[in-house]
């Protein structure tokens, strides 16, 4: 986040933004927005402890923006399009295939969120398969559908969702993405063992260690949650179909361990304090946008009723456990470490215990549909995360038994009903045995996991922390070359600097 | 109290039958194979391996639910030790998991019928057909496994054939297509697996170092003449 206090400082950024070779025009422009926006102070009126807690690194807005004007994540009802289809785009609703897919490349144009694409592209599989008559042409058209969402959505966030039963249209976009490796939509099946055919399920698991898609949601785990539908949006965002999240920010629980004194100086002081101030800079940001804006009151999504304001949540994102319980661990002397020692694990639990107390204890003015409360976030990390590991994930090199790995995240999965998720990499002999990482998969939710997902070591195509990019790209962006989707900007440091082509899964023989 | 000499075991493999599994590698084999990778379980003592009782086994399983779908008994010779293997078979049964045993089918299992009843199914190599080659390759001749593999496959328990393919030393063709003939009457109810694996010179003893894997093209003639035969799933590793 970046205060402008003169202008020939917001000058020289224009200046720098619009000179730079690695950026497209569109990505150019995008950027040119966001330092407009970012013009305007930050929605909290005087609030000293929010700016002295950016300073330190403890709150992190993931340069969200000063003042939002169309929610972060929207998760339109795609069912209702189809059933009615849009006035404002004049669009009736579809009676085959290729009106379907028309219609919702058409749609899609008009979903803003904070990437600027549409992070939520529907339960593509369900939304297509009633149309399909021949298999081939099908697949034929699909594939297309797929490549116009490659090359038109710059940018990996962009989620579509299938399953949990097989159909056609699932098993040919399965098929496809194997034989298109494209970063775009990131893919999720919402996976139920009783739902879900080992058929499709195997395929799934297969086609992720080709092309890292798609990742596995816990259906069950969601669907109780969330007392119904849901979508996986974004990274792996859990969130209301017809609604979305306003905004989501979030703590450095690194930072905030770093600057205690002791652990009660932690859990006392600093923690609450650090709670209670990203609790406004949320709050303030979903008031602006409610409030100021005209998002809820012009938009054809609002005024059509694809999206709803009760059903949108603020998300309270978390980072850097790892380090935090490490950290608190050695201020006491004591040398036990996250992922590995069961003390250090139930003190990850303990500080999350106080976190959802707390935020539990807040009211929103909005977010009806959460009873007026937020979301817990464990967030994927961004640029600039060095030293602060993902989420509640276990720090990279510490390479603890995949087994003792996956009992570790069920702990910590329950928190965050809006996202959390592990992905590990196969080596190329789990390639030949795809029923082997599809019976990890299982235990994993056994063990109370939320969301998993695996790629293969030697693939193009990754998943970094949440979002699928080519390591071919990132070659090709560190030469000054121009790359289509803005996610490659965020997997410079990742990839770079996190290690997080060195993560292992340990333990497993091939 | 049951006990047996276990040379390792692997909470996790990907390569020893269906799915997620914990493979147990007891010591001590009945063959002696010129090209075997693992030659320290050949022995029935080793230093390296640790006398475990039924408890310790199914302790070390338990801790790898619910993450497996089952175990695989390996070798060594894991028949070798069958008295245990009949025990253990029973209590994991009861926590859910499926068994499987790899076997180099050099004892016959027409007197291990109840330890069948508790497996789900065999994995068996069939290194030679020709009496003389599988004498110099094993110290053995073949006609037990050839047995085995019959048996196994009427009672639909032969889950998987393993063909080590070496360059220059054996009738590879030969082999594949006896097994292939061999079995062909079996496949129509009940799939089994052919599993083509080429010599490799990790782990062997430095004796036996000389031995070339096949050429790829050789694989692939083989791959041919089992699917030609009726096998769904063959696999070249």
């Amino acid at each position: 986040m970046k205060i402008y206090q003169k202008h020939e400082e917001t000058r020289e950024d224009v200046l720098q933004i619009i000179q730079n070779p690695s950026l497209t025009y569109e990505q150019q422009t995008f950027a040119l927005a966001k330092l407009a926006e970012n013009q305007l102070p930050l929605p909290v009126g005087e609030d000293e402890t929010i700016l002295e807690l950016f300073e330190k690194g403890i709150i992190c807005d993931l340069d969200e923006g000063h003042a939002p004007y169309a929610p972060r994540y929207i998760l339109p009802d795609y069912d209702k399009l189809f059933r009615e289809g849009s006035k404002f785009l004049r669009l009736d609703p579809p009676k085959n295939l290729l009106e379907a897919i028309q219609t919702l490349q058409i749609f899609y144009h008009h979903v803003p969120s904070i990437t600027r694409f549409p992070v939520y592209l529907g339960r593509i599989d369900r939304l297509l398969d009633p149309f399909i008559e021949d298999r081939e042409v099908a697949r034929e058209q699909i594939k297309w559908f797929l490549i116009h969402l490659d090359r038109t959505i710059n940018d990996s966030f962009s989620h579509g969702n299938v399953g949990p039963e097989s159909t056609v249209a699932g098993e040919l976009i399965i098929d496809l993405i194997q034989e298109l490796q494209n970063v775009t939509p990131n893919l999720t099946i919402l996976y139920d063992k009783e739902k879900t055919s080992d058929d499709f399920a195997l395929s799934c698991v297969a086609s992720s260690l080709v092309c890292a898609n798609p990742a596995f949601a816990n259906d069950k785990i969601f669907r109780r949650d969330f007392k119904g539908d849901y979508g996986i949006a974004s990274c792996y965002n859990g969130l209301p179909i017809g609604g979305g999240a306003f905004t989501l920010s979030r703590l450095r629980l690194n930072k905030i361990a770093g600057e205690s004194s002791s652990r009660a100086d932690f859990f006392d002081r600093l923690l609450p304090l650090s709670i209670d101030a990203l609790l406004r800079l949320m709050e303030g940001k979903i008031k602006f946008l409610v409030e100021e804006t005209p998002f809820f009151k012009s938009s054809f999504l609002v005024k059509e009723g694809f999206v709803d304001l009760d059903r949108f949540v603020g998300l309270f994102g978390l980072v850097g456990m790892d380090e935090a319980v490490d950290t608190l661990m050695t201020v006491e002397g004591l040398d036990l470490v996250y992922g590995r020692d069961s003390e250090a694990n139930a003190l990850a639990l303990a500080i999350l215990d106080v976190i959802q107390k707390r935020v539990g204890e807040f009211r929103s003015k909005y977010g009806k549909i959460w009873n007026h409360r937020f979301l817990l976030h464990s967030q994927v990390g961004a640029a600039g995360d060095e030293g602060t590991t993902a989420g509640m994930r276990v720090a990279i090199d510490k390479d603890i038994p995949l087994y003792d790995h996956l009992r570790q995240a069920g702990q910590v999965h329950p928190y965050f009903p809006s996202g959390i998720g592990d992905h590990f990499p196969f080596d190329y002999t789990a390639k030949a045995n795809p029923q082997a990482v599809l019976d990890i998969f299982n235990g994993g939710f056994e063990s109370g996991m939320r969301y998993i997902s695996a790629y293969s070591e030697d693939g193009d195509i990754i998943r970094v922390t949440g979002y699928l990019v080519k390591k071919s790209d990132l070659e090709k962006f560190n030469q000054g070359e121009q790359i289509s989707y803005d996610t490659i900007q965020y997997a410079k440091d990742p990839l770079e600097k996190h290690g997080i082509l060195n993560r292992k899964v340990v333990g497993v023989d091939g | 109290m049951a006990e047996a000499l276990i040379q390792k075991i692997i909470d996790s493999s990907v390569v020893d039958g269906p799915g997620n599994r914990t493979a147990i590698f007891f010591q001590g084999c009945n063959f002696n194979c010129t090209y075997c990778h693992n030659p320290e379980t050949i022995s029935l003592t080793s230093e390296t391996a640790i006398l475990m009782t039924l408890e310790e086994v199914l302790e070390r399983i338990k801790g790898n639910l619910p993450f497996i779908q089952g175990i695989t008994v390996s070798g060594g010779e894991c028949t070798l030790q069958r008295d245990f293997l009949l025990p253990l078979f029973k209590e994991t049964k009861k926590l859910g998991l499926s068994n499987f045993i790899d076997s180099n089918g050099g004892i016959s299992f027409e007197g291990m019928a109840e330890l069948l009843a508790y497996t789900d199914g065999v994995m068996l190599d069939i290194k030679a057909v020709d009496p003389s080659a599988h004498l110099s390759l094993t110290g053995h001749p073949p006609d037990v496994v050839l047995d085995n593999a019959l048996g196994l496959a009427a009672g639909g328990k032969l889950y998987e054939i393993r063909t080590v393919v070496i360059r220059d030393v054996l009738d590879n063709p030969g082999i594949v297509e006896a097994v292939s003939r061999m079995l062909k009457p079996y496949l129509k109810d009940h799939e089994i697996r052919y599993k083509l694996i080429r010599v490799r010179s990790h782990g062997v003893r430095p004796a036996y170092q000389n031995l070339l894997p096949p050429r790829e093209k050789e694989m692939e003639k083989l791959k041919a003449i089992a699917v030609k035969a009726g096998f769904l799933e063959v696999t070249i590793i």
